[in-house]
């Protein structure tokens, strides 16, 4: 499912990467407020569903090949966070649904859980 | 750690500042800009970015500085991360997933659930760590390129 699509079903705001929306195809999602977690357990080119919006949500989504963040519950991150995301690459959006509604949406929608195996 | 070790051919280093969240995570990230203009394969390249940015933050979150040293071989990309601090007093203990002293704070910047060494040490084709209460702890892994 591209990008653009999850953008639609969750009435998203696009903080970041507007451009690239309708090329990124994600497949799988990871959902997460503990980066220990998406660094252990992520598989790469996710999204990566977080309420988490420090610096931190960044590097992680940069070092493990993350396509994207999806901030929930309208969560929108400090200039500091976008400014390094922009120069990772790494698309950002937000949605007002709370993680478990996000979630259930993508779920129906028939994305994956991002599991390593 | 193979009998023989040979001479890098590429040598950088990072100083890192603990306490400093402002910028926990820019050496993973510079190593890995190296490793993307080396051309080494995106795998290998998680892999230890992965092993990187753990590092970085158990350094930030726990010691009080240290330097990242990443080493580029024919066969392998390797790094050391030394690190002035308390120390760990039981490595067996902190190499079992779920075992933590975390934070509050730490927490709330999304890491401190025990599985920092372990997922550095998954992410590794050698690892090894060695620590010295009061002093500090270093911590040497490799990902093979071959």
């Amino acid at each position: 499912m591209r990008l653009t699509e999850i953008a639609g079903l969750l009435e998203c705001e696009v903080l970041l990467g507007e451009e690239h929306l309708d090329t990124i195809e994600v497949r799988s999602c990871f959902a997460a407020d503990l980066m220990s977690d998406v660094l252990r357990f992520s598989d790469s080119g996710a999204l990566l569903i977080t309420g988490l919006t420090s610096l931190q949500s960044i590097h992680t989504a940069d070092v493990a090949d993350l396509a994207a963040i999806l901030f929930v519950s309208n969560k929108t991150p400090g200039q500091a966070t976008i400014d390094l995301a922009r120069t990772r690459n790494i698309p950002l959006l937000t949605t007002p649904r709370d993680m478990f509604d996000a979630c259930g949406v993508l779920h129906r929608a028939g994305l994956a859980l991002a599991v390593e195996v | 750690m193979p009998a023989e070790v040979t001479e890098p051919l590429l040598v950088e280093r990072f100083r890192i500042q603990g306490g400093d969240y402002e910028h926990g995570g820019d050496a993973a990230a510079q190593i890995k800009a190296i490793m993307r203009r080396l051309g080494i394969d995106p795998d290998i390249m998680r892999r230890l970015s992965i092993a990187n940015f753990e590092a970085e933050m158990n350094l930030v979150m726990y010691a009080d500085e240290g330097v990242m040293e990443f080493q580029v071989h024919a066969d392998a990309v390797r790094v050391r991360v030394a690190d002035r601090g308390p120390g760990i007093p039981d490595i067996e203990l902190a190499m079992q997933e779920g075992w933590s002293t975390a934070t509050s704070e730490m927490r709330a910047r999304g890491f401190g659930a025990g599985l920092g060494l372990p997922n550095m040490k998954r992410n590794s084709d050698e690892f090894e760590i060695s620590s010295t209460v009061g002093a500090g702890t270093t911590v040497r892994y490799a990902v093979h390129l071959t």
